[in-house]
């Protein structure tokens, strides 16, 4: 690890002002900020510790029915929040999703917005990564991509945006509240994750300084709360990454699909939002064929960055089954393991 | 750059000087602390060896800077028996078996405790499974791990007068 100088200020206005300074990193819970240091993967001069700046702890019901969740709120607080994961199951189910027990005590919900790519070969220095590096090429490209993006991506980068909690965010049209010098400002959490393009070593639309200070749920996405689930399909049972997962809610009225919402994980540089396919869902009645157009609709642009076109397929697949759990209704708990084929939840489709 | 820290350790009060804000709380309770029964495993937060109680909840030691956690009460394995009275946790873990070389053991105690006190797993042996994943064991003393953790949870759970008879 670098030297850094330390520094934790007071307020919003002095973190944002030193942190405004050229290699400065904000610290809250530190648990992927300090991996990546440790790697020699990021070389922070300066890191400013917001970790007790007062006020930004709290998750708030307001007055218009919208939720309002502080973004060092640790992702262990918000799942185990009786009403907010009540009136969002399926983010509390897809913080549980993620990470472990030790981690999401101390992971938070600002941190994990900003988390970088867990791709292989931006961890490795020796690799030529033009996220970690720019201009230095893509090493994942004709490597080891079998985990690699297969929606959005582009010839200089094909990693994925490892977040659980922000699918549901995205599906749900949640905002980040943002402070800067020059104020505060709003960006829709879908918005945040720029695609690669020719320059992904930008890996959100902040500016130098800028703090993400809050998350807003609107008062719309309380209506999905009976028919919300997250998906998530990994590589093992649990303490993975994604290969695929999806967020789905539906708003089921007189055995049609009023409104419905879904996004993918684990396929491209942000949390996709699948708009075409909310779009087929909506007047249909919630039926395997109604999914399975949405699943092929939603995936029309997939293409494979490499030996993952299994991903295609299992993006569809999972699409499928979280439609299909989410109209049969959220359950009152969340499972031990969602998506495990160990899993002993009564119910439970054991396969993708 | 000089930095001074407070923590409680165990109970006990620790004025530390750090010359250096780089070094995390496992290294601090290792070098500085002569800590030793948190365990450096892989020092990236993937095999939780390292697991301590701050403030009464489980971290990973090795993905937390010392100087971040100035004030904080931190509970190690040194801290959880009382003498030669071992803690539940650890007694479940000699009963059941739940070792065998013993080096993930002080971070697997320190998150039964924690997942314990958590309160989210009740008696399902998936959530306990599914609650203890931050920990490996490359000896693969799950099954017995599991069974430990869920007999500590029953006894910390029975009335008092019950456990002492």
């Amino acid at each position: 690890m670098n030297r850094f100088d330390y520094v934790r200020p007071n307020t919003i206005t002095e973190a944002v002002s030193a942190a405004a300074e050229p290699g400065a990193a904000y610290l809250a819970g530190g648990t992927n900020l300090l991996d990546l240091m440790k790697g020699g993967v990021t070389h922070p001069t300066r890191l400013v510790d917001v970790s007790r700046l007062p006020g930004l702890d709290r998750i708030e019901r307001q007055a218009d029915g919208s939720w309002r969740i502080g973004a060092l709120v640790r992702n262990a607080d918000l799942a185990h929040d009786p009403d907010f994961a009540k009136a969002f199951p399926a983010v509390a189910e897809a913080l549980l999703s993620g990470a472990s027990g030790q981690l999401r005590n101390a992971a938070t919900v600002g941190g994990n917005l900003l988390q970088r790519t867990r791709c292989s070969y931006f961890y490795d220095p020796a690799s030529a990564c033009n996220k970690r590096t720019p201009g230095s090429g893509c090493d994942a490209l004709g490597g080891d991509n079998r985990l690699h993006a297969i929606l959005g991506w582009s010839d200089g980068c094909i990693a994925t945006h490892p977040s659980d909690f922000c699918v549901p965010l995205v599906a749900f049209d949640a905002v980040a509240e943002i402070a800067g010098r020059s104020g505060t400002r709003d960006v829709a959490v879908e918005a945040l994750h720029p695609l690669p393009g020719t320059t992904p070593e930008r890996d959100s639309v902040l500016a130098p300084g800028e703090l993400i200070t809050a998350v807003r749920l609107p008062a719309t996405a309380n209506a999905f709360a009976r028919h919300a689930r997250y998906l998530k399909v990994r590589d093992r049972t649990s303490y993975a990454f994604a290969l695929v997962s999806a967020a789905a809610g539906l708003v089921i009225e007189n055995g049609t699909i009023k409104q419905a919402r879904l996004a993918l994980g684990g396929v491209a540089a942000k949390p996709w939002r699948a708009r075409s396919a909310e779009e087929l869902l909506a007047g249909a009645r919630p039926e395997p064929a109604a999914f399975d157009r949405a699943a092929r609709a939603a995936l029309t642009e997939a293409k494979p960055s490499g030996d993952n076109a299994f991903k295609i397929e299992l993006a569809a697949r999972v699409i499928v089954r979280a439609l299909t759990l989410a109209a049969a209704g959220t359950p009152d708990r969340v499972p031990a393991l969602p998506a495990s084929p160990f899993s002993s939840h009564a119910g439970a489709a054991l396969h993708a | 750059m000089t930095l001074s820290i407070s923590l409680a350790v165990n109970g006990e009060r620790r004025d530390i000087v750090l010359d250096d804000p780089r070094v995390t709380l496992l290294d601090l309770l290792r070098e500085r602390l002569d800590l030793t029964g948190t365990k450096k495993g892989c020092d990236r937060g993937q095999c939780g060896a390292c697991t301590v109680l701050v403030d009464g909840r489980r971290i990973n030691s090795c993905l937390a800077l010392a100087v971040s956690h100035d004030g904080a009460a931190i509970t190690t394995i040194e801290g959880v028996a009382q003498g030669d009275h071992l803690h539940p946790v650890q007694a479940a873990f000699i009963a059941h078996d739940a070792l065998q070389c013993g080096f993930c053991t002080p971070g697997q105690i320190m998150s039964a405790i924690g997942l314990i006190s958590e309160g989210q797993a009740g008696a399902d042996p998936e959530r306990i499974r599914e609650a203890m994943s931050g920990n490996l064991c490359r000896c693969g003393a799950y099954a017995g791990i599991t069974e430990a953790v869920l007999e500590a949870q029953a006894q910390l759970a029975a009335p008092k007068t019950e456990r002492a008879a």
